[in-house]
């Protein structure tokens, strides 16, 4: 056993509102200025769409992640020994049509606008020509766009639906969207760090955040290439990659991450997670349909005393055990099985999960008129406007059985505090609801609990790092409280 | 196989510091964002190295229950992006003005030494005042300094004052809430100076009339917490998760504590997402679905099994069993007409009765005959105190009373009443129980307003009549098979939500919610759609209910702090009366938009009657000569004047100037400016805009307000329609063009409206200066604080009022000096006894009575003003206040807070007397805060004594365990504070309860402000008889053939070309039209506010996502791209509300190459006449409270396909 610990992130995306305040947030502290306008470290999707970088999912186009060839896990971009051979030759690169070309407005021209017969305005120009832009793509270009016929229908999932499925997501009766907040998984076995030539990326020991190195990376971009979720960005301005830090500097010092922070559908919860470094191997190379019992075995459970001892046995601070016990992932992962994670199929063991969403009934035409009339209160899952094979593509790896039980027991959940609150449902109702769930009523008042009413504290379970631990391996943490800040004495200095 | 890496060698992450040092900040400040977007969210603004760099949610509201989920974090995408303005070449840094004009300007001036004769002197050259008033807007700006610019602001304030009169100078500023001082900065300057304000909340159509209507609230509603107290939600018109976006967790939570949730939109949406149900129905077409649920309700649950806790409820709460007599239908012998509630003196047993025309009477089952209960307005305003209350009883004798709801048990007949279904316009018969009662008059058939509901919803009870068989009659209104045709839902849906909704509200007591909003308030028929959900509310029993109510959201009206506000603002603390001006007539009238309008009759279903069948000016004329509504200027010739002429003739006091000016208006010798709106004696002349964008995103019928008011090129190619319609409104051959000498904008970016005003003057952002922020999604109260000082030259907006007063009153010692007395023209007013004027519809206009001011026609108040004395004034918290603040009918006490005021902090010494000084905004903050009840306990004790004796009821336990407690600006920088109960306000919040509201009224027993006291199912005004809305209804949206926005652009259009419906929601990636400009949020969308289609749609006209199209009709054009969805319905597209036409439009090939709009130029305002009734209970003028609402959503469009070589920048 070879224990570490993550920081690990749940996102509840029944409770997402789709609003971007998570992506603005990043981008005002990360990634505003030159080289990094097209970076969006975190950004949200709506599904069905094809998301930002256009149509990332689709690994037969990006060869991103890994596969498993003769029981052996294998970059699909380069391989681990093809990788010195094709250095220079990276095909699979996302270009800036993938993207979008960054654009701004000449509204200064409204000041300065000489008088005339019309109007001024400010053009959109291009942020890398200065040049006049007709503005093709962005970076939520399918936002909202569930029915798009073109956006929606290209998303790579929809694969797992029938032709007449896939006709209906365009009919009134079955339209659907929902969104998709995205950042870095922060991986176990990242394809990213695997990639990169100059071993310029890495996962920190202490909290399993996985970090370009800004000195030493050297532009090979094999970590771009290399990352199915497209969550490495090459910057164009100072010749360096850059991706998401979980904002570690906030959450060295005990705050959220900013993209957690602003989370304004409270969808967020962030907590630790122990797992077993020696299970990497064996967990990302398992086959598909048992990816997620063997990610699942691989994180362990910290209440178990063994567990907690081997955890000390590694150098984890007992802050941080205690941490893991409380940990509102734990729970959501591990004992209800609730939050899944993202494209397993990509095995590179992403270390945030998802709990699916409940969406609407769908309907029926009756004549001239929409009928929405429903046999129950709430609908049934089965009868919701996603099929759930499509969920199961992006959260399960197929296995359609992990996302009907997780939708299954928040559905029981409902029943269960409605039944509690109006009285309306009946006991023995709830009751086999609830077993039908796998769930009792003392677990259903848990989950209602860290879904309904949580407080910020409760969905954010992180004890700050000691730092003074990881200065004093440089300089005493004294002179550091009197140098600290002065950039001319320190290098690097502020940022290019 | 590990990537993990410890720090055993750290050197090597040393690097990591990168990103440490960009987190690092040297200051965080707590502020807000004053955008009317109801979120009042509390953030914390990072500065480092002096500079604004970011901002992030404060996360440290005070807890709730912990029943409740907390409120944290609050704040959305647009907050979070804030910043960028700042700091962005949007950002106005310095004073500009029009080239053209400051060069008339320093040439006048270099003529003449006076400033006000330098602007009289551009003024009377037609030549050049048209000159600058055709080159506003297009470009040519110049950068100027603010003594230049304030000298001739003063100038054009002074010689408008002198020339035309002081209520020639108007402002609008939406919205005071958002950053209350602000507002009040430009309104308290407008009022000291005789100035006029113009009302957002109706302008807007956010005001929803059914609100006032029912409740004689403007609006009150839950705050968002309480969404979790409700168990069944139904979300009409309004996507929470686009425009509550900090509040929608709450909804989604609540799901998880099982609650269901049904969202009705006719598209697929953000909030759709959520629903257990999303139920698609056809837009605008709500008010039929709830229609056919109260159907449901009352025959299942009201008729077929009486259900208790509902029929207790409407007996307490409504004006349910209340008698309305029944007239003869003169033209259908046999049919009787609901008429007017029975009015208490008209029987023996009360015929002497102070105010008896205004108390009401019920069915006494424990007397058998009829009785009066008390809390109706005669009783509000009689002079003993103590009978205003909901008790069952009847106040003259302290009889306990028991209401016959139905008259159907002990009935003593029937009678036929008539009705008509709007949808078909066929009139139908339904008989209702009667009984006859035995009046001063005669013997007077009755039934009860429940009864009534019956027979309107089609619930027969055995009764004779058009009755429908069943709910599957399709014909039979209002049946769930009826309201198939016009929602497109099916009758399966209606039942099971009207059951699940019915048997929700009985299990739980009333926790059924609407949660509405823009989506149903925007149609021209929006007071019945909203009525329609309201009554479904009130059968059962969901109204002043925590998790229960109508939750309307739209626009941040909510200001908590009302009395001490008010009274800074509207100067009232110096004895002003203030000028307050309802913006719908005001730009209907002076705007011109009523001379392309044929009149509502044109398009609109009503009964006949002389009151309906006049055109929509004339009854505006109607409403102002009446004293139902304002209208401002009030005569062609200055009130300065008209007051100094009563004084030549010989009046002395106050009184007797208002005698002889209401003499000359009685004998027609002063006519009043509405009569002739084009007159250029009768024309608004100096326009400020301050946190607002008065000419694009608040300019319904924009195209006209650049035609008319400002004199610049339009796009609009309407026909006139008025003329040989009007009767009442003079007609000009030639309509004016150019209205305005002066247009001021007070800015920090440059929108369309500071890209179209003469003056654009650098305003201090939301990150820049000490305001105040409080919204009704929520109950704190918010500061905006200075994280740096204002950028550049910007100053704020309190202290640019502050420097034009300044400079306005050094103007004034040559041209206006001493004090001068202005009489001001008023309207009838909710809240007083002039809810108690008018029993009929009178028009002393028309010979049909005299004028009597305060009774048949508006107040006339003498104001006395100093112009000389314009700045000290406004920066001294005058002796007014210190006489008592007053609201909502509620008097406190406050003189020793005054004092203390005056004591303890800065003070200043006016006319002799010592006052509290507010000359800086946190001082006002201060003031505001002290005075305030929500913040200061013992003042709300005190409003809670009052109300005490008018009602007789125990109320002041309330504020007991408050009564310490007082909030001050630098205690609210430190953390947001939750508002304490008050007795404006009709929510409870102690304890950690969330707001709801009306739950004074029900647990209580304090009156609604109504006829009745009472929540009224039943409108008995004379003008709601006359168009068919006594009762509630359903009548459809005016058909765009008679609607008159398409006429000549159809006849134009060439090549694929289809009509849709324009809807105009609020958008994901603005407030309003601010934030849309900002580099970010047009990043994350498509980098223009595109227009919304169905892919079908498309697919007819040939457009494909993100082409260019051309949207047009008679009004205006916009050019935009396309975005195709099949979550968009057909015959229907959406532009969001609000773009600029300053951000990449292009020119329109349609017009002539000129540059291409914004939504609302596509739109031109219609006024709702049955909303302009006043002097009647609810029906009673206030300031963004009442009045008819600018409604949108009834707009047609044409919309084509550009080729790409068509688009031209």
């Amino acid at each position: 056993m070879n224990i570490r610990s993550q920081v690990s992130m749940v996102f509840h995306l029944d409770k997402c509102i789709g609003c971007h305040t998570c992506s603005v947030a990043c981008k005002n502290v990360w990634t505003d200025r030159k080289g990094a306008e097209y970076m969006w470290w975190n950004n949200v999707e709506t599904k069905p769409g094809t998301g930002y970088p256009s149509a990332w999912e689709d690994q037969r186009e990006y060869q991103g992640g890994w596969d498993v060839s003769s029981g052996r896990l294998r970059l699909r971009s380069t391989g681990q020994l093809r990788g010195l051979a094709n250095i220079f030759h990276n095909p699979r690169l996302p270009v800036i049509d993938d993207y979008y070309e960054p654009w701004t407005y000449r509204y200064d021209e409204l000041f300065s606008a000489p008088a005339s017969d019309d109007q001024p305005i400010a053009r959109a120009v291009s942020l890398i020509t200065g040049e006049p832009i007709d503005i093709e793509a962005g970076p939520n270009w399918d936002d909202d766009l569930g029915g798009s016929p073109i956006y929606a229908a290209n998303d790579p999932n929809l694969e797992a639906l029938t032709p007449a499925q896939r006709a209906q997501m365009f009919e009134i009766e079955r339209l659907v969207f929902f969104y998709l907040p995205r950042i870095c998984n922060h991986c176990s076995n990242p394809a990213c760090v695997a990639a990169c030539p100059s071993g310029a990326l890495y996962k920190r020991g202490e909290d399993g955040i996985v970090v370009l190195n800004q000195e030493r990376c050297r532009a090979w971009r094999h970590c771009v290439t290399s990352c199915p979720y497209k969550k490495t960005y090459f910057n164009w301005a100072n010749g360096k990659s850059e991706k998401c830090i979980l904002c570690y500097p906030r959450l060295e010092s005990g705050q959220a991450p900013a993209c957690f922070h602003s989370c304004v559908g409270r969808i967020r919860y962030l907590g630790i997670v122990l797992y077993d470094a020696d299970q990497i191997e064996s967990a990302a190379s398992a086959p598909e349909d048992q990816l997620i019992d063997a990610q699942l075995r691989m994180i362990l459970d910290p209440r178990d005393p063994e567990v907690a001892a081997a955890a000390r046995a590694a150098g984890i601070d007992q802050s941080v055990i205690d941490a893991a016990c409380r940990s509102p992932v734990l729970h959501f992962v591990k004992d209800w099985k609730m939050a899944l994670p993202l494209h397993a199929e990509f095995r590179t063991l992403p270390m945030l999960f998802y709990v699916p969403p409940l969406l609407p009934v769908l309907g029926n035409r009756d004549g001239d008129s929409y009928d929405a009339s429903t046999p129950n209160l709430f609908g049934a899952i089965d009868d919701a406007r996603l099929p759930i094979e499509y969920m199961a593509r992006l959260f399960a790896a197929g296995n359609a059985g992990k996302v009907r039980a997780a939708l299954k027991k928040m559905m029981a959940v409902r029943y269960y505090r409605r039944q509690e609150t109006v009285g309306d449902i009946g006991a023995e109702r709830v009751a086999s609801l609830l077993a039908e769930a796998g769930t009792s009523r003392e677990e259903a008042e848990a989950i209602y609990r860290l879904t309904s009413l949580p407080t910020f504290e409760e969905r954010f379970v992180i004890p700050p790092a000691h730092r003074e631990e990881a200065i004093e391996a440089l300089e005493g943490p004294l002179e550091f409280k009197g140098a600290t800040g002065f950039g001319i004495i320190r290098t690097p200095e502020r940022g290019p | 196989m590990s990537w993990i890496k410890d720090i055993v060698d750290p050197e090597t992450r040393s690097w990591e510091d990168f990103y440490r040092n960009r987190w690092q900040h040297d200051r965080v400040v707590r502020s807000t964002h004053g955008v009317n977007c109801t979120g009042g969210c509390s953030w914390n603004i990072h500065v480092k190295d002096g500079i604004v760099t970011w901002e992030m949610q404060a996360l440290d509201y005070p807890a709730l229950d912990a029943k409740l989920p907390p409120y944290e974090p609050r704040g959305c995408q647009r907050g979070i992006s804030y910043s960028w303005y700042l700091y962005s070449p949007l950002r106005v840094k310095y004073p500009y003005v029009r080239g053209v004009l400051i060069d008339l300007w320093r040439q006048a001036r270099r003529e003449h030494d006076d400033p006000v004769a330098a602007w009289a002197a551009i003024q009377n050259d037609p030549h050049a005042r048209a000159s600058y008033q055709r080159a506003r807007g297009k470009g040519g700006f110049r950068r100027a300094r603010w003594e230049e610019l304030l000298e001739l602001i003063a100038a054009a304030n002074i010689y408008t004052a002198k020339t035309h009169g002081p209520d020639r100078v108007v402002g609008f500023s939406p919205i005071p809430a958002m950053s209350m001082l602000s507002y009040a900065g430009g309104s308290r300057f407008l009022q000291l100076f005789g100035g006029v304000n113009l009302s957002f909340y109706d302008w807007y159509c956010d005001l929803p009339p059914a609100s006032p209507e029912i409740w004689g609230e403007q609006t009150d509603v839950a705050e968002s917490a309480d969404w979790y107290n409700s168990k069944f939600t139904a979300v009409v018109g309004s996507n929470l998760a686009m425009t509550r976006t900090p509040d929608c967790h709450f909804a989604a939570e609540a799901r998880h504590n099982g609650t269901k949730l049904v969202v009705f939109a006719p598209d697929f949406n953000m909030v759709a997402k959520y629903a257990d149900q999303w139920i698609p129905i056809h837009a605008g077409q709500d008010g039929a679905f709830w229609m056919a649920v109260t159907h449901v309700i009352l025959d299942e649950f009201h008729h077929q099994r009486s259900t208790a806790a509902f029929v207790d409820y409407v007996k307490r709460y409504t004006d349910g069993p209340f008698l309305v007599a029944l007239e003869p239908d003169p033209a259908h012998p046999g049919d009787y007409g609901a008429g007017q509630l029975l009015r208490a003196n008209r029987i023996a047993r009360y015929a002497g009765a102070e105010n008896g025309d205004w108390k009401f009477l019920i069915w006494d089952k424990l007397s058998g005959a009829p009785r009066m209960p008390g809390g109706s307005v005669g009783h509000r305003w009689q002079q003993a105190p103590g009978a205003w209350n909901l008790e069952l009883r009847d106040p003259t004798d302290g009889a306990a009373l028991d209401p016959t709801l139905s008259l159907l048990d002990g009935r003593e007949g029937t009678a036929a009443v008539r009705l008509v279904e709007f949808g078909s316009g066929r009139a139908i018969s339904r008989a209702v129980p009667v009984r006859y009662v035995e009046t001063l008059t005669g013997r007077v058939p009755v039934t009860t307003a429940y009864d009534l509901l019956f027979a309107q919803y089609g619930v027969g009870r055995g009764l004779p009549g058009d009755y429908p068989a069943n709910g599957d009659d399709e014909d039979g209104a209002y049946t769930p098979a009826w309201q198939e045709k016009w929602t497109g839902i099916s009758r399966a849906t209606v039942l099971q939500f009207a059951r699940e909704w019915a048997s929700t509200a009985e299990a739980t007591g009333g926790r059924c919610c609407i949660i509405i909003g823009a989506g149903a308030n925007h149609w021209f028929h929006n007071n019945l759609i909203y009525r329609a959900g309201i009554v479904t509310l009130m059968l059962t029993g969901c109204v002043g209910k925590n998790g229960g109510g109508l939750n309307h959201y739209v626009g941040q009206e909510k200001l908590a702090p009302m009395a001490p506000w008010s009274t800074i603002a509207l100067a009232k603390d110096w004895g002003v009366t203030p000028r307050l001006q309802n913006a719908p007539s005001f730009h209907y009238l002076h705007g011109d938009q009523w001379r392309y309008d044929a009149g509502h009759a044109s398009y609109t279903t009503t009964g006949d009657d002389p009151f309906t069948r006049e055109h929509t000016a004339d009854t505006n004329v109607r409403a102002v000569r009446a004293g139902w509504l304002p209208f401002y200027p009030q005569w062609p010739e200055s009130p300065l004047e008209t007051a100094a002429a009563a004084a030549r003739a010989g009046a002395r006091t106050p009184a007797e100037v208002a005698a002889q000016a209401a003499g000359r208006i009685a004998a027609r010798k002063l006519p009043l400016s509405v009569e002739d709106p084009d007159a250029p004696q009768n024309w608004p002349r100096v326009f400020y805009i301050w946190r607002g964008n008065a000419l694009l995103s608040s300019a319904k019928g924009h195209e006209y307000f650049l035609n008319h008011y400002l004199g610049t090129h339009h796009n609009d190619i309407a026909e006139e329609a008025a003329k040989g319609r009007v009767t009442e409104v003079a007609w000009h051959e030639q309509a004016p063009t150019g209205k305005m000498d002066l247009i001021v904008d007070l800015n920090f970016r440059m929108d369309t409206s500071a890209l179209y005003s003469d003056i654009v003057l650098p305003a201090a952002s939301w990150y820049e200066k000490a305001d105040l922020n409080t919204t009704d999604m929520h109950s704190y109260i918010h500061p905006l604080s200075a994280a740096t000082p204002p950028v550049w030259e910007s100053r704020t907006d309190w202290d640019i009022f502050k420097a034009i007063a300044k400079e306005t009153s050094a103007q004034a010692t040559r041209h206006l000096p001493g004090p001068r007395s202005d009489l001001v023209m008023v309207p009838l007013a909710h809240d007083s006894p002039d809810e108690m004027a008018q029993t009929a519809i009178r028009d002393w206009g028309r010979g049909e009575c005299a004028y009597v001011p305060g009774k048949t026609g508006p107040k006339l108040a003498v104001v006395e003003r100093d112009y000389t004395k314009l700045y000290e004034r406004f920066c001294a918290l005058g002796p007014g206040a210190r006489a008592g603040l007053a609201l909502h009918g509620v008097k406190f006490e406050v003189a020793d807070f005054y004092d203390r005021l005056a004591a303890d902090g800065p003070s200043i010494e006016v006319d002799g007397v010592r006052c509290p000084e507010i000359g800086d905004a946190p001082e006002a903050a201060n003031a505001i805060l002290a005075l305030a009840p929500e913040t200061n306990g013992e003042i709300a004790w005190r409003g809670f004594s009052f109300l005490e004796k008018k009602t007789g009821l125990r109320l002041t336990d309330l504020a007991e365990g408050a009564r310490q407690a007082r909030v001050s600006y630098t205690d609210l920088q430190s953390q947001p504070r939750r508002i304490i109960n008050s007795p404006i306000w009709s929510g409870l919040v102690d304890g950690g309860r969330s707001y709801s509201a009306f739950t004074l009224n029900v647990e209580r027993g304090v009156p609604w402000r109504t006829l009745t006291g009472r929540q009224h199912f039943y409108l008995d005004h004379p003008g709601y008889i006359a168009h068919g809305e006594n009762l509630p209804t359903y009548k459809p949206s005016p058909r765009p053939e008679v609607y008159g926005d398409l006429g000549l652009s159809q006849k134009a259009a060439t090549g694929p070309t289809k009509v849709l419906n324009l809807l105009t929601p609020h958008g994901k990636w603005h407030i309003h039209s601010t934030y849309g400009d900002t580099l970010r949020m047009m990043t994350l969308s498509r980098g223009c506010s595109p227009i919304w289609m169905n892919d079908a749609d498309a697919a007819e006209l040939g457009i494909g996502d993100n082409d260019w199209v051309e949207v047009h009709n008679d009004n205006g054009v916009m050019v935009t791209r396309a975005i195709v969805s099949a979550r968009i319905p057909r015959d229907v597209c959406m532009i969001y509300h609000a773009p600029e036409r300053t951000l990449n439009v292009p020119r329109s090939p349609l017009r002539g190459g000129r540059r291409a709009g914004g939504h609302n130029s596509l739109n031109r305002i219609r006024l709702k006449p049955n909303l302009m009734v006043g002097g009647y209970g609810q029906f009673t003028y206030h300031f963004n409270y009442w009045g008819p609402t600018g409604v949108n959503r009834d707009t047609h469009v044409l919309v084509r396909r550009l080729d790409p070589d068509e688009v031209k920048f």
